[in-house]
């Protein structure tokens, strides 16, 4: 392999591994609050690619209103599942929350197979984030670079909204001990919706480049990175946000690179998530970054 | 400033509190002793709003003057109402730096400079918090972290502080120290709330004490009065 090839596999696999990342952190999020895994974040990331497949191309409204449109949407479609399918339950064992998710999930794979046909579409890439140019024999498309930027600029806001900000030290409060948590004043409702909220966007964000980089949507879109980017969650440590990115990252590259330098083995490519999740939980049950928990009593 | 009437408290299908009456004057110290599984975390909880199964009536009267009900209420809305609890246990987020977990006890703060002067105040009620500041709260020792769980309630600027046994598991010496504090903290206008099981060091800076047994209130009086009293003195003070 050349060096251009190689420079150019990398950054498919940074662009990749980004937007597992991005997805990653929704679960992440939730399942530090919750300890619930919200297996109906993968469907809120195709709902997310389909609102900006709907507004753009069958609409015809500028990206930038369509991706507006698409976050919002999402957003609010995450917000609506915590309400209706997880808050009633918050007392409930958590098994029934869990078995919520997954008829959660099945729900709005369906209901978008009815609404929006289980026909795929082709998403129109904007002629601008995919003209070529070359960097010293590499050949890039804007839309390459544009990936890994946007998340990293998008996860260094959240590390700051988490690490920095009232909500944020409340969100942090609760995956430890909620009932202290509601004693400081904290309404621990809204900052769970704040969670869900995150999450979503974030989901649409990676929906919307997911469709931009594979141009086209469908209703199931949303179950392989879905469960890609809980993989990811657990490899980098379930409840760490840097964790669902690294994670993210290295499953991005475990896949693009081990086709790259094996091409026979391309078949294989989704298997290799479900081996590295194998080789962690084994190796390293907590994850990369995954805290032990030490309580002083 | 409170008024307890005939308060019942379930768990499951125990019944830990037997419509218990207990009233609280503004500016006392109140204490409430009693032996492990006598009723009195029950009693404090439900105050606070974290009991779901309690029956009766919780009167509040805040600075204002004004009345309200607290039975029924979500603990959440507790602190804007005035009202603080420590908790038992200490319940300090060993994940947080010690300055994190005072900043959540201002969370229904938002007057960046008032916070900062509470903070402070508590770093003067406890220098040893000052020193730790941005340790996590895990790594302090178990009297640091009572230090910290009652900073962290002060932290609101609470009308009326509960305590739920801070001297559990202290040291002699530092349960000395927590006690000289809460009646510092009583001094500058703060009413509290005092259960303990430590009888001898409550009941010594009580204006008002009751006694609490198997879910009913079977005494109560000063807290001189109550160190006096022989049924006390054998239960509770070790006989003599």
């Amino acid at each position: 392999m050349t060096l251009n090839m190689f420079v150019q596999h990398f950054i498919n696999a940074l662009g990749l591994g980004s937007l597992y990342g991005l997805i990653a952190i929704g679960y992440t999020m939730v399942y530090g609050i919750l300890r619930l895994i919200n297996f109906a974040h993968g469907d809120i990331f195709m709902l997310g690619a389909y609102f900006v497949f709907f507004s753009t191309v069958m609409y015809k409204m500028p990206w930038a209103v369509g991706v507006g449109i698409a976050i919002l949407g999402a957003t609010l479609c995450g917000l609506l599942v915590d309400r209706v399918a997880y808050r009633p339950l918050r007392s409930a064992p958590r098994i029934s929350a869990l078995i919520s998710a997954i008829g959660v999930s099945f729900f709005i794979e369906n209901l978008a197979v009815v609404v929006f046909t289980g026909m795929p579409r082709p998403v129109v890439q904007p002629p601008m984030l995919m003209k070529a140019f070359s960097v010293g024999g590499v050949r890039l498309v804007p839309l390459g670079l544009m990936v890994p930027a946007i998340s990293f600029v998008l996860v260094s806001g959240l590390l700051w909204v988490v690490y920095k900000t009232k909500p944020g030290l409340a969100m942090r409060s609760i995956s430890h001990d909620i009932e202290t948590t509601r004693l400081m004043g904290v309404s621990v409702d809204r900052i769970i919706a704040l969670t869900f909220a995150i999450g979503s966007a974030l989901a649409a964000v990676a929906g919307i480049m997911w469709a931009l980089r594979y141009p086209r949507v469908e209703p199931f879109m949303g179950i392989i990175p879905g469960f890609k980017a809980f993989i990811a969650a657990v490899f980098g440590g379930i409840g760490s946000i840097p964790g669902a990115m690294l994670g993210g990252l290295a499953l991005g590259f475990v896949e693009i690179m081990s086709v790259a330098f094996f091409p026979k083995l391309s078949g294989y490519k989704d298997a290799f998530a479900f081996v590295l999740l194998i080789v962690i939980l084994l190796a390293k049950p907590t994850g990369l970054m995954g805290e032990k928990l030490e309580d002083k009593i | 400033m409170l008024e307890i009437r005939d308060l019942n408290v379930w768990y499951g299908g125990i019944h830990a509190v037997h419509g218990v009456n207990l009233s609280i004057r503004r500016g006392e110290i109140v204490t409430l002793i009693g032996a492990n599984g006598a009723g009195k975390s029950s009693t404090i909880r439900a105050i606070a709003g974290l009991v779901k199964g309690c029956k009766g009536s919780i009167e509040y009267t805040d600075a204002g003057g004004k009345t309200v009900q607290l039975a029924g209420k979500q603990p959440e809305v507790m602190v804007k109402l005035g009202i603080a609890l420590s908790p038992e246990g200490r319940r300090i987020l060993p994940h947080l730096t010690v300055e994190e977990n005072l900043l959540l006890g201002a969370y229904t703060r938002s007057d960046k400079k008032e916070i900062a002067e509470n903070m402070e105040y508590g770093y003067s009620l406890f220098p040893r918090l000052r020193e730790r500041r941005a340790q996590k709260g895990g790594t302090l020792s178990g009297g640091e972290q009572q230090m910290l769980a009652v900073a962290r309630a002060m932290m609101s600027r609470p009308d009326l502080l509960m305590l739920d046994e801070p001297s559990l598991g202290l040291a002699p010496i530092l349960v000395e120290e927590v006690f000289r504090i809460i009646q510092t903290i009583n001094r500058e206008g703060r009413t509290i709330l005092l259960v303990e099981q430590n009888a001898f060091a409550a009941l010594r800076i009580a204006h008002k004490a009751y006694v609490l047994e198997t879910g009913d209130i079977t005494l109560e009086g000063t807290g001189a009065e109550l160190l006096e009293n022989p049924k006390v003195k054998e239960a509770y003070l070790g006989g003599a």
